[in-house]
């Protein structure tokens, strides 16, 4: 069957888009560029370093991309360039989306299959765009009973709610959104929103399979929540602080804290997959029980939304579990102390230490990720009743045991000021 | 009249909608199908109350395809290729106790070479069967290599098929009076070559899933359906031998050449789901025994089908046979009244009384173990409905 118009014609097709851009370069040179420039004329602009950026400089930047350097040394110290590209929500979402390639990569060699394979000609590597066109292209269906302005804001708070959560990740000293000293504490508080927002999306859908899966979600995730917080406690005995980056530091002057508190590792990282509702605790979304759990009604950019979100928030506990245990950025240094580039020097943007610790800290964050992903290809689905019993009854305990043993650790002067391990 | 029923009353008049709360009103209804990942071809309506599943109504017939008034118009050759559609996975079994039945009434003797030609088709389509089974179940625990491996294990026994029959699932391979056509060169050394890998492949599969504790937590002491339970339901097939009963058609009315086979009749006695999904691993194990026997014991030449007139009748008279089939005893009781047609054909199959387990195992679990019972029934919806 034929999908294109009966009387297509190749050349008039690329005839028509040469027209196309010639009228679009002869409108812009005519009147779009002097209508910027009469502009920029009467705005008085900031000074870079010594100069001010005028219109006439801003030419000269198409000539010799050097002169850029220092516009983007300046932007890289503004808020803004740390909230919206690193380490805020850019990095994040370019982490999320390689999580998502590299868990149907890995997920489908374990399976004994090849996963994505044609998108982007190498290995399907532009699968996820594809699939993100295909979820904008998609019509969003609401249910005619829906509560609508709750089921349109519930997935950009998610969305939200996630990114959040990565202002609060130091990724290199110095290099965070938002270095608050009761750093850890807002994590959990933010994190506290996930169930509020998933119940109220579930409820809002107004249908059956929604409402069970919200209220699972409910009850997995106030069950997960204490060991979660309970685990992260002994890492703050050990630190003697909430601030992130000074968690950081404080396991940079003695050793990764997993040494001292495995199971609170071990208990943080069941909580957190808990928290994500990754398989074997995926019960909101069991699709074989009901439909999609609360994602049931979702579709199009909802849809997708939530799923960005989700694996955002995969990307935040991977992060805070390098932070808390693995000794965030710290590692060996690799990178050399000056870079020398021909044509264009970007030595002013060249920070050995911060390259050096984000280097790590995204290794390293990769690596817990993908101990995220694993149990997804070797594990059936939990039951609610077992799963609230491992929540309430076994990861408590756990976690209290060693809540005492990092107490012991410190009163018995191995770690904290002074003590033994302390370098 | 009660305060609350003057309300009722009065918010009727001020035209309000409000209805009336009853007891009902604590149970939610779920429809579980037929479009819902956990069922698929077939409808149950279930009602909960918080998590536990109190009433559940099966619906079956979403897929009736009157097979059974179809084999009326055609004569028994033609109504092979129908016959099969039902379970298109096991198609060797659901067409083999139909030429056994047709065999009967016609009166020919199938040779030798055929009968196990017959088997050995039969017991490969059994392995493909019970691994796309076994798939299904994956899905059903949210297992995803669960669902992969045996679906790509199962090309094995497709491809040994295909070789075999010429086609991947539906076969046509047994009409009465023998198969269609004989074995191909090498067969046999490309069938042990396979049998051998596949054996190495379900210690796999017992190491991966069936000793994964989740597994274990999901399924044991789940829907537990008890040895005098099983036999007053009429449970079949491995449901009926996870429960304690050891029963086997190819060992109680043994057919063809099943009689001369050293084979166990494997069960377990727990009548859990666990059970339930062991007992087809501990089958497929039995039958690579089988198939490897088969093909040491086939004679090296001779005949593979019987000649038949054009168009096969018998005198009038009625004949009922049944065979093993991947989900249980499969039976046709033909009547014919000596037209080339059958007069009546009836399919007796392991699927529909499987499925009279269902509401009595559902009612008191909790909607979570709701696939996990379903599924372990062996039931294939299509078949059921026939």
């Amino acid at each position: 069957m034929a999908t294109y118009p009966q009387r297509f014609r190749f050349g008039e097709f690329v005839g028509s888009l040469i027209w196309l851009i010639f009228w679009v370069l002869i409108i812009v040179t005519l009147v779009g560029l002097p209508l910027i420039f009469i502009v920029l004329f009467y705005i008085p602009l900031p000074p870079i370093g010594d100069e001010v950026l005028t219109p006439y400089r801003f030419l000269t930047m198409v000539v010799d991309p050097s002169r850029t350097i220092p516009i983007i040394e300046h932007l890289m110290t503004t808020d803004f360039f740390r909230v919206a590209a690193f380490p805020g929500f850019t990095y994040a979402a370019l982490i999320a989306a390689a999580t998502i390639f590299i868990e149907r990569k890995f997920l489908a060699k374990m399976q004994l299959r090849v996963g994505p394979l044609y998108a982007g000609k190498v290995e399907g590597i532009l699968q996820l765009v594809a699939d993100g066109l295909k979820l904008i292209a998609k019509e969003i269906i609401i249910p005619s009973g829906a509560d609508k302005p709750i089921f349109w804001a519930a997935p950009v708070a998610f969305v939200a709610v996630a990114a959040a959560v990565v202002a609060l990740i130091p990724v290199a000293p110095g290099w965070v959104v938002a270095d608050v000293d009761v750093g850890l504490l807002a994590i959990f508080a933010i994190l506290g929103f996930f169930p509020l927002i998933t119940l109220l999306f579930a409820w809002a859908s107004n249908s059956k399979y929604p409402f069970i899966g919200g209220m699972r979600a409910l009850h997995q995730m106030i069950a997960f929540e204490i060991p979660f917080i309970l685990s992260a406690l002994s890492v703050v005995i050990l630190s003697g602080t909430l601030n992130l980056t000074e968690i950081v530091d404080s396991q940079i002057q003695s050793y990764w804290f997993i040494f001292f508190v495995p199971i609170s590792a071990f208990v943080f990282y069941i909580s957190s997959l808990a928290e994500l509702e990754r398989i074997p605790f995926d019960l909101p979304e069991a699709e074989s029980e009901i439909v999609a759990g609360w994602l049931t009604e979702t579709s199009g950019m909802i849809y997708g939304l939530i799923q960005l979100g989700s694996y955002v928030k995969t990307y935040a506990l991977a992060a805070l579990f390098v932070i808390l245990f693995l000794g965030g950025w710290a590692g060996p240094q690799i990178f050399p102390p000056e870079v020398r580039t021909p044509l264009i020097d970007i030595s002013p943007l060249y920070d050995q230490v911060a390259a050096n610790a984000t280097f790590w800290f995204t290794l390293k964050t990769f690596g817990v990720i993908m101990l995220m992903l694993l149990p997804r290809g070797i594990s059936p689905r939990i039951r609610i009743d077992i799963l609230l019993h491992t929540g309430w009854y076994k990861l408590i305990v756990l976690a209290f045991i060693n809540m005492f043993v990092a107490l012991a650790l410190i009163y018995g002067g191995i770690l904290g000021p002074g003590g033994l391990l302390v370098r | 009249m009660s305060s609350l029923e003057d309300k009722f009353e009065e918010s009727k008049k001020l035209g309000l909608q409000i209805v009336k709360e009853s007891e009902d009103d604590r149970l939610m209804t779920l429809s579980v199908g037929p479009q819902h990942p956990g069922s698929g071809h077939f409808r149950f309506t279930i009602k909960v109350d918080g998590d536990y599943i109190v009433y559940c109504d099966p619906d079956p017939g979403y897929v009736h395809r009157g097979e059974e008034k179809m084999c009326e118009y055609r004569n028994v050759i033609q109504n092979i290729p129908h016959l099969e559609r039902p379970v298109i996975h096991d198609s060797n079994n659901i067409t083999y106790s139909y030429s056994l039945a047709i065999e009967e009434l016609v009166g020919i003797e199938v040779p030798r070479r055929g009968q196990f030609i017959r088997a050995i088709a039969s017991e490969l389509n059994r392995q493909v069967y019970t691994l796309y089974w076994l798939a299904i179940y994956g899905i059903f625990l949210g297992h995803s290599t669960m669902f992969m491996w045996p679906m790509g294990d199962r090309e094995l026994f497709i491809d040994l098929l295909e070789a075999l029959t010429g086609a991947r699932v539906t076969h046509a391979f047994n009409i009465p009076g023998g198969v269609r056509n004989d074995m191909p060169e090498g067969f046999r050394d490309r069938c042990i070559r396979q049998i051998r890998y596949f054996e190495k492949r379900m210690k796999e599969y017992e190491d991966i899933f069936y000793n994964n504790p989740l597994f274990r937590q999901r399924t044991e002491q789940v829907g537990v359906l008890s040895k005098e339970d099983a036999a007053k339901l009429g449970v079949t097939g491995s449901v009926l031998r996870a429960s304690g009963i050891p029963y086997d058609i190819r060992k109680a009315e043994p057919y063809d050449v099943y009689n001369e086979l050293d084979f166990k009749v494997q069960y377990m006695k727990t009548g859990d789901c666990f059970a339930r999904s062991y007992v087809p691993l501990l089958d497929m194990r039995e039958s690579c025994h089988i198939i490897e026997q088969l093909l040491d014991k086939i004679p090296q030449s001779g005949e593979v089908r019987a000649k038949l007139q054009p168009n096969p009748k018998g005198p009038p008279g009625e004949a009922y046979r049944r065979v093993e089939s991947g989900r249980g005893a499969l039976g046709y009781y033909i009547v014919s009244d000596g037209t080339p047609r059958p007069y009546r054909v009836k399919i007796s199959v392991g699927s529909f009384r499987n499925l009279l387990a269902l509401p009595y195992l559902l009612v008191g679990q909790r909607l979570a173990d709701m696939p996990a019972v379903y599924w372990s029934l062996n039931y294939w919806p299509v078949e059921a409905d026939r």
